[in-house]
């Protein structure tokens, strides 16, 4: 099936897919001061890809994530998990948490927390989840809203 | 060193399983090594234990549920390491030859050290739970065992059952002793029997723990699995219906006898089940043609014997049921193994079926004449023994004991009568049934080294019986560690006692029983009951299975709005009920807190109504789009940024998420349903409604302590090191909590995807990973 794309949708798509990924992972890193987190960020991340997969359907969305969903999904939990065990090994309790500041260049003073790994885990599961409903209830190519293009390649 | 001859059980077993392709029956010897070094290391213990001083060792595992790891060998649990790992090493010895190289070796010889290991467990374990574990982990490893031929649904049936059976025993077992651990407070096996705890509580629970072990043990009514798991291949018979599963059941009854025997309906259930097993088995034992068959009957019937014997409580019956439990180990396994040999050489163990047997099988059949004769408890042999200590003991009893003895009596006698049987359908099949004429004759014998295991437990059971010294230790010391008023003096013979005469009268009436096999055999088919065990056991399965569907089909209709409506309709009123009835109401809160709180609450009723009357879909989703946003914009206005932005981002994504549902449903609401219908959809979602509106209210003013935020807030920055305390809540101090919401995403987009796919035809769209690459492959030029 040809699909039917709108040059203009497919342009704006492109242009503001990267900005929101950036924002998402502004989001995740700031979220431990300011408004945001894991949580926030991957739901502003999917919402792009999501824009993406309107634009083009699930070969757009195939051809910017080249990983599938489930490896998302995976990689988040253990993510998580590891952050949540690592400080059994240095005696502490679970999901413990350690900071560390530095002097990057560029950057300037930088603070990271532990808890921002924890987050990543969070960040990746929730992009993981959208990109698996969108494989899950999404079309192979998604034309300007015509239904019923189902088939598989 | 217990302990870690357990372990090198499971890690042995675990290996052989791991390897099981590589090493082929090589894993036997890995395997049987286990019950081996056990084997061995209890001889080395014997002496100190049979003076009393009992092995113990203990590891702590959940000291909180007062689970400890406690080990103990005294010399009854000596007795039974006896059994399970010596007749265990035999068992590998034997299946060496009788598997050959068939691909299934690896895997019985991994699962039955497994198996053998967990025996061990139930037999040294000095605590009720541990016990628990290990026996329902030779219920969990005998299930695999017996349904090894896995492509046989006769193997697959029976191994069910095993599991069912012996596995609702569990539980009940369970249950009778959490209760029997709670009422003495302490789960310690020693502890408990050292000061029995008495009253109902622990009476209901002696119940219970003796369901548990009737259905191991294969008591009537519950004895049909055994029979049935005679399908499994030889060597897991020999090994679990003589030696290790059965005894189980067994080995409880008589750990528990002596401290709890008087109290509550131990003895007459115990004694009244026993007996009727032991008649009912030895009936049912003079039927069949199938050999196995036959012995599994009679394993029935001598489960019954011990259970009466050990249950009783009495410190001469326990003697006597040490002493047959041994016995019958080293007859019962030489049995099954000469059958599986005839079965492995001959391929039928149908005494109809069987060619005439040669020269070379000469020593098999003395084998089988030997522990027949055993079995039977002719002199001078093991079994013998063991039947003059049961005979005297209940002799010297009182009424309830005299009682059992006629009972016993009467079992013998079938017994001798089924071991003749036995015996001439290997010397003279003739006797047993027509011999098709012309039937061929096997000159040629089985293996001397596969014959050999069973030939050195028949050697056993005629070197017991000549020399009782060889054992009368063992016994004594078991029967003592059993009860301290126990004891006994094994002996051939006693002079002329009563107990002889009844030995010779058993014997005379079992051949008098198996001459008039005619007589007999027609009284059985006219009395024979329309309904076998394996009836009630199907039966109930039937039932159990039609039931599951009425409920089923009651309480999973498949109707979206019925499932709705009782989801809502509880979710509702429950709380609502038990709101109203505590002091609740806290009066009217500020309506209007800002300005800007009426333009936005004005948005989200209108946007809310608007999609209730919708008639298109997509527009409905939308408007409920707008709900959220607005919603977002009154965390705004409340000056939740964190929040907001997880609503707006939500939003956005749930619209999405709608348009890739919707595509696929009509474009419009369908015909709108009858007015009744509707009716009664408007008051479920009226009661949500106003149930989400007072629960608000009532949760909001029934504070009575501090507001944990105000802390939460407080240690955000030193504890947390963050400044945002939305997220320094999620992440650390509720982070467990946060942990588990991500692994429901996961589970959930999981479950979602699979459920959007699942009403698709496969050929139409590839699974979830083929599609994938099918794109993929399509876009590649």
């Amino acid at each position: 099936m040809t699909p039917r794309r709108s040059l203009i949708f497919d342009a704006t798509v492109r242009l503001v897919f990267d900005g929101a990924l950036v924002v998402s992972l502004y989001l995740l890193f700031s979220g431990h001061n300011q408004p945001g987190g894991g949580f926030v960020g991957g739901l502003v991340a999917g919402a792009a890809i999501a824009l993406r997969y309107l634009a083009g359907g699930l070969d757009e969305v195939d051809a910017v994530v080249r990983v599938p969903p489930w490896a998302f999904l995976s990689a988040g939990l253990a993510t998580a998990a590891a952050a949540g065990l690592v400080p059994l090994l240095a005696g502490d309790g679970p999901l413990h948490q350690a900071t560390v500041e530095a002097d990057v260049a560029l950057l300037g003073h930088v603070k990271l927390a532990t808890a921002t790994v924890f987050d990543a885990g969070v960040y990746l599961v929730v992009v993981g989840l959208v990109l698996m409903i969108l494989e899950g209830l999404g079309e192979a190519s998604q034309g300007g809203g015509e239904p019923g293009g189902g088939d598989a390649p | 060193m217990l302990l870690p001859l357990i372990g090198l059980h499971a890690v042995a077993g675990v290996a052989v399983l791991a390897a099981a392709r590589r090493w082929g029956r090589r894993g036997l010897v890995v395997g049987g090594a286990a019950p081996a070094l056990t084997a061995l290391w209890a001889a080395t213990q014997a002496g100190a234990v049979l003076d009393g001083h009992a092995v113990t060792e203990r590891a702590t595992w959940v000291p909180q549920l007062g689970l400890g790891v406690d080990v103990r060998l005294d010399a009854f649990s000596l007795l039974m390491t006896v059994l399970v790992s010596g007749v265990g090493t035999l068992v590998f010895a034997y299946a060496w030859h009788y598997f050959g190289s068939s691909d299934k070796v690896g895997r019985v010889a991994g699962l039955l050290t497994l198996f053998a290991g967990a025996m061990l467990g139930v037999v040294v374990a000095d605590n009720l739970l541990l016990l628990y574990v290990c026996w329902e982990l030779t219920s969990v490893t005998s299930y695999l065992l017996i349904g090894i031929d896995d492509a046989e649904p006769q193997a697959r049936a029976a191994a069910l059952q095993a599991l069912l059976v012996t596995g609702l025993g569990g539980l009940a077992m369970l249950g009778g002793f959490v209760a029997i651990g709670q009422e003495a407070g302490t789960y310690r096996i020693s502890e408990l029997l050292a000061d029995p705890p008495g009253g109902t509580t622990t009476a209901v629970a002696l119940v219970l723990v003796l369901l548990g072990a009737f259905a191991k043990s294969a008591q009537y009514p519950f004895h049909g699995w055994l029979p049935a798991a005679m399908v499994a291949p030889t060597p897991i018979s020999a090994y679990l219906h003589s030696a290790a599963m059965v005894k189980a059941g067994v080995y409880l009854v008589a750990r528990l006898a002596p401290a709890f025997a008087t109290s509550g309906p131990w003895r007459p259930l115990v004694v009244g089940v026993g007996l009727t097993t032991m008649l009912a088995g030895g009936l049912r034992a003079l039927r069949p043609f199938d050999l196995k068959q036959l012995l599994a009957f009679g394993t029935v019937s001598q489960l019954g014997f011990m259970i009466v014997l050990l249950g009783l409580g009495t410190p001469g019956a326990t003697a006597a049921g040490c002493a047959l439990l041994l016995a019958h180990g080293l007859f019962k396994a030489a049995l099954f193994m000469v059958v599986g040999i005839v079965d492995h050489d001959t391929h039928t163990r149908d005494v109809r079926g069987l060619p005439a047997l040669g020269a070379g099988w000469t020593p098999l059949r003395a084998v089988a004449l030997a522990s027949a004769a055993s079995m039977a408890a002719v002199p001078p042999l093991a079994g013998f023994v063991a039947k003059e200590e049961a005979y005297s003991a209940l002799l010297n009893g009182s009424g309830g004991e005299r009682l059992a003895l006629v009972g016993v009596v009467a079992g013998s006698v079938l017994t001798v009568a089924y071991s003749l049987r036995l015996a001439a359908a290997l010397w003279r099949p003739d006797l047993v049934s027509e011999a098709p004429a012309g039937r061929a004759t096997l000159a040629r014998g089985p293996a001397p080294a596969f014959v050999a295991p069973a030939a050195l437990l028949a050697a056993g059971s005629v070197a017991l019986g000549v020399a009782p010294g060889l054992w009368s230790g063992l016994v004594d010391g078991a029967a003592r560690a059993l009860d301290a008023r126990s004891g006994t003096h094994l002996a051939l013979w006693h002079g002329p006692t009563a107990a002889l005469a009844l030995s010779v009268a058993t014997l005379v009436a079992g051949a008098v029983l198996f001459t008039g096999r005619r007589t007999v055999a027609a009284v059985q088919a006219r009395l024979a009951p329309a309904r076998t065990g394996a009836d009630v056991y199907d039966g109930v399965v039937r039932g159990v299975l039609r039931l599951a569907a009425r409920v089923t089909s009651v309480v999973q209709p498949g109707s979206l709005p019925i499932y709705a409506a009782v989801v809502l309709t509880t979710a509702s009123l429950v709380p609502t009920v038990g709101m109203l009835a505590g002091d609740w109401w806290p009066g009217w809160p500020d309506l209007v807190g800002r300005p800007a709180h009426v333009p936005l609450a004005a948005l989200l009723v209108v946007a809310a109504l608007a999609a209730t009357v919708a008639t298109r879909r997509f527009a409905a989703a939308l408007l409920l789009g707008v709900v959220g946003y607005g919603m977002a914009g009154l965390f705004v206005v409340q000056g939740a940024p964190d929040l907001a932005l997880t609503q707006f981002a939500v939003e956005t994504l749930s619209v999405v998420v709608f348009l890739l549902v919707l595509r696929r449903l009509p474009d419009r609401f369908e015909q709108r349903a009858p007015a009744a219908g509707r009716l009664h959809r408007l008051v479920v979602s009226g009661a949500v409604g106003v149930f989400v509106v007072l629960m608000a209210l009532a949760a909001a003013g029934s504070r009575t302590a501090p507001a944990v935020s105000r802390e939460m807030s407080a240690r955000a920055l030193p504890d947390g090191g963050g400044r945002n305390v939305v997220n320094v809540v999620l992440v650390d101090i509720r982070g467990m909590d946060t942990m588990g919401e991500i692994t429901v995403l996961v589970a959930a987009g999981i479950g979602a995807t699979a459920l959007a796919r699942a009403g698709e035809v496969p050929r139409r769209r590839p699974p979830l990973r083929g599609a994938r690459r099918a794109r993929q492959e399509a876009r590649r030029p």
